[in-house]
C-alpha cells in the first residue's frame, strides 16, 4: 500500500463510487486488534462460526471448516465466543502474532 | 435568447416562490411545514393534488426527513426541492452537510425567521446565516421578484456541471413571504426551456452502470473529497454570473453579487441583505438630497462570499455600516460583519468598518433607524474612528 492514492482532481466527486462490486477490494481486516485462531484437531465442524460471522470470514468447502479469511475477519470473537468446542476457536492479540511471524 | 413576453402579477413572496416551483416542476418535493413558510408547501400541494404538476410530492414527519428524502432523490437522479424556515432549517443540519458533501444540486427556499429560543415565528436571518458554512449556496432576495428570479436561477446555478452543489434562495419572512407584490414572471414554458433537463452523469437508478452514494471515507479520501466541494463553490462563482447573464437576456432583469447603489462617490455607505435594501434605499435618496453622499450595498450572493469584489466596491468608501440582522453570539459581531471586515483586511487603502445589529425576532427596521446608523457612519468619519465597533440598533436600553 506504499503506492500514491489519487489526488482530489482524479476522483470521482462527492464520494461516488462508480464501479460496482468493488467492496472485495477493500481488505476490512487490516485494523483488527484480536484474531481467531482456528485449531483443526479440536473441531468438530458443525459450522456455527460460519452462520455467525458476520464478515462471512470463516473458509469453508464440501461442508467442512478450513480456516478463517484474515483479509476480511475483524476480530469481533463472535466466532469465539459461539463454537461449542473447547479450544476450537481463541482469540489472540494481533501483537502476539504479528511478533511471532509477521503478517 | 430573445427577450420573453412575461405577465404581470399581484401575489406574495411565498405565492412567487411556489409559482417558481410550479413552473420548474421538480421530479419530487419533499417537505414539511412550518410558518413562516407554510404557505409555498401548501400551495405546491394544492398544485400537486390539482394535478397541475407531476411533481411526486412526498408529505415528511420533520425537516430532517425532508431533507432525507431529497438527498435519496437526487441521489437517484431526481430534480428535487424542498422549502422551510428557522427551527426546521435547524433540523435539517446534519443532512444539510450530507446534502453538499454528496454534490446533490437541491434548490430550497429559505423564509428566514428567527431562531428559538425565545421563540419566535418573524424575521431575522439567524437561520440561514447559521448555515453558511454547510457548503450550501446561499442568494438572498429583497423582494417577492427576486425570490421568484433567484430559483429560477438556483437550478440552473445548482446543477451546473462545474458546481454540482445544493442552492438556498433566502427571502425575508412575513415582510415579503406574506406581503402582496407586482411582479413579472414568465410563462412556464419559458421557465421549462431556461431550466433545462437536470441530467447527472452518475445516478443511483440507473441500472446500467451501478454505483454507490456514501461510501465511509476516513483518513485517506475524506479530505481531497472536502478540497473537492471547496473548489466547487470557487467555481460556482463564474457561473452565478453566466446564468445571471442568460436571465437577464430573457427577462431584462440583471443580478449580480451585489447591487451597488449610489456608490460612484459615496462617502458612507451601508450593506445589507434582503429586505431592508428596500428602506436604505428610500434613506440614501433622502441623504443625497441633503447632500450627504450616500450609498447603499445589497449583497445578493453570501456564499460563495464575493470578498474580492465587495472590497473593490468599498474601497472608495470613509466608513462602511455592515448591518447584520443576526446575532453571530461570537463576542466578535455579526457573522456579515466578520466577513466583509475580513475581506478588506490586507488591501492598501480600506474604510472603517462599523457593525449594526438590528431587526432581530421581526423588530420593524424603518428609516429612521437607518438614519441612525449613518449619522454613527458620519460621526465616524469625521473623528477618523468608531466610539464603538458592534452596535445594536432599536433595541431598548
Ligand atoms: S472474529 Fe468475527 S469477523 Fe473474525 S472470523 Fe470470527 S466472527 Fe468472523
Ligand atoms: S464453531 Fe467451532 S467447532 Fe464449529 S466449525 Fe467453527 S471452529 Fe469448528
Amino acid at each position: 500500500m506504499s503506492e500514491r492514492k489519487p489526488g482530489w482532481k482524479q476522483i470521482p466527486r462527492g464520494g461516488l463510487i462508480l464501479e460496482a462490486g468493488n467492496a472485495a477490494q477493500y481488505l476490512t481486516g487490516d485494523w483488527r486488534s484480536l484474531r481467531p485462531v482456528w485449531d483443526p484437531e479440536a473441531c468438530s465442524h458443525c459450522l456455527f462460526c460460519w452462520v455467525y460471522c458476520p464478515d462471512a470470514a470463516i473458509l469453508v468447502a464440501e461442508g467442512k471448516m478450513k480456516g478463517i479469511n484474515l483479509d476480511f475477519c475483524k476480530g469481533c470473537g463472535i466466532c469465539a465466543n459461539q463454537c461449542p468446542r473447547t479450544g476450537a476457536l481463541t482469540m489472540v492479540t494481533e501483537g502476539s502474532v504479528t511478533a511471532q511471524a509477521g503478517s | 435568447m430573445s427577450r420573453a413576453q412575461q405577465n404581470r402579477v399581484a401575489i406574495t413572496g411565498n405565492e412567487a416562490v411556489a409559482l417558481a416551483m410550479k413552473q420548474v416542476e421538480p421530479d419530487v418535493v419533499a417537505a414539511y411545514p412550518i410558518t413562516p413558510q407554510t404557505d409555498i408547501v401548501q400551495y405546491f400541494s394544492s398544485f400537486v393534488a390539482d394535478g397541475e404538476v407531476q411533481t411526486e410530492f412526498v408529505t415528511v414527519e420533520s425537516e430532517h426527513s425532508a431533507m432525507s428524502a431529497c438527498v435519496g432523490a437526487a441521489a437517484a437522479g431526481a430534480r428535487a426541492m424542498t422549502a422551510t424556515s428557522a427551527n426546521g432549517l435547524a433540523l435539517m443540519w446534519e443532512v444539510l452537510y450530507i446534502a453538499a458533501g454528496l454534490r446533490l444540486p437541491i434548490v430550497m427556499p429559505v423564509v428566514n425567521r428567527a431562531l428559538s429560543a425565545p421563540i419566535n415565528i418573524h424575521c431575522d436571518h439567524s437561520d440561514s446565516m447559521g448555515a453558511r458554512d454547510s457548503g450550501w449556496i446561499q442568494l438572498y432576495s429583497e423582494d417577492a421578484q427576486e425570490a421568484y428570479d433567484n430559483i429560477l436561477q438556483a437550478v440552473r446555478i445548482g446543477e451546473h456541471p462545474d458546481v454540482l452543489l445544493p442552492v438556498m434562495v433566502c427571502l425575508d419572512g412575513f415582510i415579503i413571504s406574506h406581503s402582496l407584490e407586482n411582479l413579472k414572471v414568465l410563462d412556464k414554458e419559458q421557465v421549462t426551456a431556461f431550466v433545462g433537463d437536470y441530467r447527472p452523469d452518475a445516478r443511483l437508478l440507473d441500472a446500467k452502470r451501478p454505483i454507490t452514494v456514501g461510501a465511509l471515507e476516513l483518513q485517506d479520501f475524506y479530505f481531497e473529497h472536502k478540497r473537492q466541494e471547496a473548489e466547487a463553490m470557487v467555481r460556482s462563482a463564474p457561473i452565478i454570473e453566466a446564468v445571471a447573464d442568460e436571465y437577464a437576456r430573457l427577462t431584462g432583469r440583471k443580478y449580480s453579487f451585489f447591487e451597488a447603489y449610489r456608490m460612484d462617490d459615496a462617502e458612507v455607505a451601508v450593506m445589507v441583505l434582503n429586505s431592508a435594501a428596500g428602506t436604505a434605499r428610500a434613506v440614501v435618496d433622502q441623504l443625497r438630497r441633503r447632500g450627504v453622499r450616500a450609498g447603499l450595498l445589497k449583497l445578493r450572493v453570501f456564499r460563495p462570499f464575493p470578498g474580492a469584489a465587495l472590497a473593490e466596491a468599498l474601497a472608495g468608501l470613509s466608513v462602511v455600516g455592515i448591518m447584520d440582522r443576526a446575532e453571530g453570539l461570537s463576542a466578535a459581531g455579526g457573522p456579515l460583519f466578520v466577513e466583509v471586515r475580513s475581506a478588506l483586511l490586507g488591501r492598501p487603502r480600506h474604510p472603517l468598518v462599523l457593525n449594526h445589529i438590528y431587526g432581530l425576532g421581526g423588530r420593524d427596521v424603518g428609516p429612521d433607524q437607518i438614519e441612525q446608523v449613518f449619522a454613527d457612519l458620519l460621526r465616524a468619519a469625521e473623528a477618523g474612528e468608531a466610539r464603538q465597533q458592534v452596535t445594536h440598533i432599536g433595541v431598548r436600553d
